[in-house]
């Protein structure tokens, strides 16, 4: 187990260094960012030197990684074109997309999972149906559209919510954006968990856990949900990354200050800086949760060893 | 029994959520509460808040509230009026006496004197402070030692710049400029206090003016809170308690927030909303001319478009674009069709004249068609427009215009669309001279002054030439109105140097923009300045 989890931890070495230089050469590509920072006009040269001087823009693109590397070791992840420590962004922007991330895997367990579990059992019922033409409707609709019609429908016609999100982002006002952020993967949790929960009720252990005469719900919590939980895990787990990642239009939608809104200004501002550091910062917890998630086999199925 | 315990912590969870959710909805989380505080939607200011480096809107708006310069533009007419300025003299053009007015002061305490204005001047000007507008301060004498093209700076101070008294200190230009005094509205000009030289990263975190108001908290990237400073003794004071600045990652939520009654006041109402903006808020929505052109500029560097008859082409492809149409439908009536290449708001006696472009200017397909036949048809047969495709929704307009000049010449392959992603990379093309064919040229007045709308535009090499266009007369004309002592005549002379912006085309002009704004029913009194920006210290709150 200790030597598995060594193991995978060196094998993200290679992987961080590898996407980090890939969206540094993207961000790069896309020219000269000091261009676009006096607006319409043309920077003067000597200022434009100058600037590039100051976000070290003025060396060669192998040197620049180098260097931005070597701060990023130090703790240091430059700064933004507002002047702002790109640390300091990421200390607001961090913990308001990890709440939005939390409220959206809440609900993908607690609604996907009971969902899944209750039409599992209920196969070919009309529960079983309406629910999966529920879920059918949710993956084909877009996340914008869920988001701006919810948005529209509680926040301005029935006036259940603020249509925007606070600076605070305090919990109960991110139950709805995280409800717009988990929709589709949420449907998917419920589609997995019905099989999964499907096949297994047939199996012969559960048929075993029956005939011992042991409760219902017992034979549904012990039995038959955690050996039907391993494929959901490996989703949820996975959803994680994507979810911080993928908040950019949620967060649009519903002024989420969070790693969403920071990657878009970056990416429309060509801030390198920025960009690449919430990138790092996202290709770490994918990894994180990637190995978390493995882990987590070996506690639901314990036939499963890592050696 | 452990059953029992999970569905326990399950209902607690809920339970905790419901809560949480009750009072997260129900409160006032809109900021429009007590003391007649105005909520307004903000953007991220793209740069440091500083005077001489703020050159967008968003930044803009806060210094507007928060300092007064020697000059200010009246929030109607846009005429430049003496705010801090006493007087300001000069008998040659070039060399100015400056008496700033007593008893002004900065919130925090310190007294404006004419050091605050000299500092702060060499400050913007100053290479090694990296500031965006430094170019304002190029028309003062010593500007080259302090801001040299190249290499290091071999002064500190312009020498241009004179302390002569307490209130008093004098400007020499390095070239005549006789409505010098009226560019100093522009927030670059704004002064200093002593605070900001001394301990400048706490300035930036809460900036100190001498405006109506002061700064109460700034969290960088989400919210400003201005309050009313009450020991302003200027002549505009704050109407309302204080003015909260939130940024928006979104200009449609600022607007749904402000139709649901979340917000007080939009100074950007989405164009995807512009059908419904009047029967969402009737008589509370803005809509009115700005100082802002929108223009299809041309690259000159390129032979194709750098020929004998290439006036004639230019004035062919004006001639094809319906822009009457394409402000109407696409824009709904929030640009006007330009008919020169300045704004409404300069006024007939700033040098706005509406005959100017003349035929030019009018949809008139026949003629365009011939017009560009005989000047020898479109440069390999058809134009490519470039334009950014990340905001402001240039995609509509440009397919619009591409559509209008394929119809007038009956060519289906006469026009073609090119966007770039995003405005950086737009801006990064322009200057590495790499466009293809015409582009989408924006410009926003600094100073509403017919002189602001011709020479950083046209004159040969100058900042936002970006076409290259240059032209002998008309940089003579600018020279000549320039060192016009009669502001009258000045005025009339950069008239004839745009007359032949026209007989070349030198760049198309499309449309004049609004400023659109909304507001909800809790304030009064609103009002969109020349620059579009809200006239936030006369706002009511009801």
């Amino acid at each position: 187990m200790g030597r598995y989890v060594i193991r995978r931890l060196l094998q993200m070495v290679p992987v961080f260094f590898g996407a980090t230089l890939l969206i540094f050469l993207m961000v790069n590509v896309m020219g000269d960012p000091i261009a676009g920072l006096c607006g319409e006009r043309q920077c003067d040269p000597a200022t434009a030197a100058q600037l590039r001087k100051e976000f070290g823009l003025d060396k060669p693109l192998w040197q620049q990684y180098a260097t931005y590397m070597g701060n990023v070791f130090t703790g240091d992840f430059g700064t933004a074109f507002n002047g702002q420590e790109v640390t300091e962004l990421m200390a607001e922007a961090f913990p308001v997309t990890i709440r939005l991330t939390l409220v959206a895997i809440f609900f993908e367990i607690v609604i996907g999972i009971s969902l899944g579990v209750v039409t599992g059992l209920r196969r070919g019922r009309p529960v079983d149906s309406g629910v999966l033409l529920l879920t059918l409707v949710v993956i084909s609709v877009p996340t914008f559209v869920t988001g701006l019609l919810l948005q529209l429908l509680l926040g301005y016609e029935w006036d259940i919510i603020d249509p925007s999100v606070s600076t605070d982002a305090r919990l109960g006002e991110l139950i709805v954006p995280g409800l717009v952020l988990a929709s589709v993967s949420l449907a998917y949790v419920t589609r997995l968990t019905r099989t999964s929960i499907a096949e297994n009720s047939r199996a012969d252990y559960v048929r075993t856990a029956k005939a011992k005469g042991l409760p219902r719900g017992r034979v549904i919590r012990k039995h038959l949900l955690r050996n039907s939980l391993i494929p959901v895990v490996t989703f949820i787990g996975t959803d994680i990354g994507a979810l911080m990642g993928g908040a950019i239009v949620t967060e649009r939608i519903f002024n989420i200050h969070g790693v969403g809104y920071q990657l878009y200004q970056g990416i429309l501002r060509q801030n390198t800086q920025t960009v690449v550091g919430f990138v790092s910062v996202l290709v770490i917890v994918f990894l994180v949760a990637n190995l978390l998630v493995d882990l987590l086999y070996a506690v639901l199925d314990p036939r499963i060893r890592y050696a | 029994m452990r059953g029992a315990t999970h569905a326990k912590w399950a209902a607690c969870a809920i339970a905790v959520a419901l809560a949480a959710a009750a009072c997260g909805g129900g409160s006032d989380s809109g900021g429009s509460g007590a003391d007649g505080i105005v909520s307004s939607s903000w953007g991220d200011p793209q740069n440091p808040l500083e005077p001489a480096n703020t050159n967008e809107v968003q930044g803009g708006k806060v210094l507007a509230m928060i300092f007064r310069g020697l000059k200010h533009y009246d929030p109607r007419t846009g005429e430049a009026k003496d705010m801090l300025a006493e007087s300001i003299e000069t008998k040659d053009s070039v060399n100015f006496t400056i008496t700033v007015k007593p008893g002004w002061k900065f919130s925090n305490g310190e007294t404006v004197t004419a050091k605050s204005f000299v500092d702060a001047w060499n400050y913007g000007a100053d290479l090694r402070n990296n500031q965006r507008n430094a170019y304002f301060f190029g028309y003062i004498e010593g500007y080259e030692q302090v801001h040299p093209e190249k290499g290091r700076p071999s002064a500190q101070t312009m020498s241009g710049l004179k302390v002569t008294g307490d209130r008093t200190f004098t400007v020499k230009l390095s070239q005549k400029f006789s409505t010098w005094p009226d560019t100093l509205g522009y927030a670059a000009f704004a002064p200093l206090p002593r605070a900001f030289f001394d301990d400048h990263d706490a300035w930036l975190a809460k900036p100190v003016g001498n405006g109506p108001y002061l700064v109460d908290s700034y969290a960088r990237g989400s919210q400003m809170s201005l309050r009313r400073w009450d020991e302003y003794n200027g002549p505009d004071k704050a109407q309302n308690g204080g003015i909260d600045l939130k940024v928006y990652t979104d200009n449609n939520t600022a607007y749904t927030d402000l139709i649901a009654g979340n917000l007080d006041l939009v100074d950007d109402v989405p164009a995807s909303q512009l059908r419904n903006v009047e029967a969402d808020l009737g008589d509370r929505y803005i809509n009115t001319p700005a100082g802002i052109i929108q223009t299809l500029a041309f690259p000159y560097y390129d032979k194709a478009w750098n020929t004998p008859d290439g006036a004639k082409v230019r004035t062919g492809l004006s001639m094809a674009i319906n822009r009457k149409q394409i402000t109407d439908t696409i824009f709904q009536q929030t640009r006007t069709p330009a008919k020169d290449w300045t704004s409404p708001v300069l006024g007939e006696e700033g040098g706005f004249d509406p005959t100017l472009c003349g035929k030019a200017c009018e949809y008139d397909p026949a003629e365009a068609k011939r017009l560009i036949a005989e000047g020898g048809g479109l440069p390999g047969g058809r134009i490519t427009l470039t334009y950014n495709a990340d905001t402001g929704s240039h995609k509509d307009w440009i397919d619009a215009v591409c559509n209008s000049i394929k119809n007038a010449l009956g060519d289906d392959r006469a026009c073609v669309g090119n966007p770039i992603g995003t405005f950086a990379d737009f801006r990064n093309q322009i200057t590495q001279s790499k466009m293809p064919g015409p582009f989408r040229a924006g410009w926003q007045m600094d100073y509403p002054l017919i002189q602001n709308f011709l020479q950083p535009l046209y004159y040969t090499n100058a900042s936002s030439n970006d076409g290259k266009w240059s032209n002998k007369k008309f940089d003579d004309l600018v020279d000549k109105a320039n060192a016009e002592a009669d502001p009258a005549t000045a005025v009339e002379t950069f008239k004839e140097a745009e007359k032949v912006v026209r007989d070349e085309m030198a760049a198309i002009p499309l449309w004049y923009q609004n400023g659109s704004a909304g507001y909800s029913e809790r304030v009064s009194n609103v009002a969109l300045n020349p620059f579009s920006v809200p006239v936030y210290e006369e706002i009511k709150v009801n």
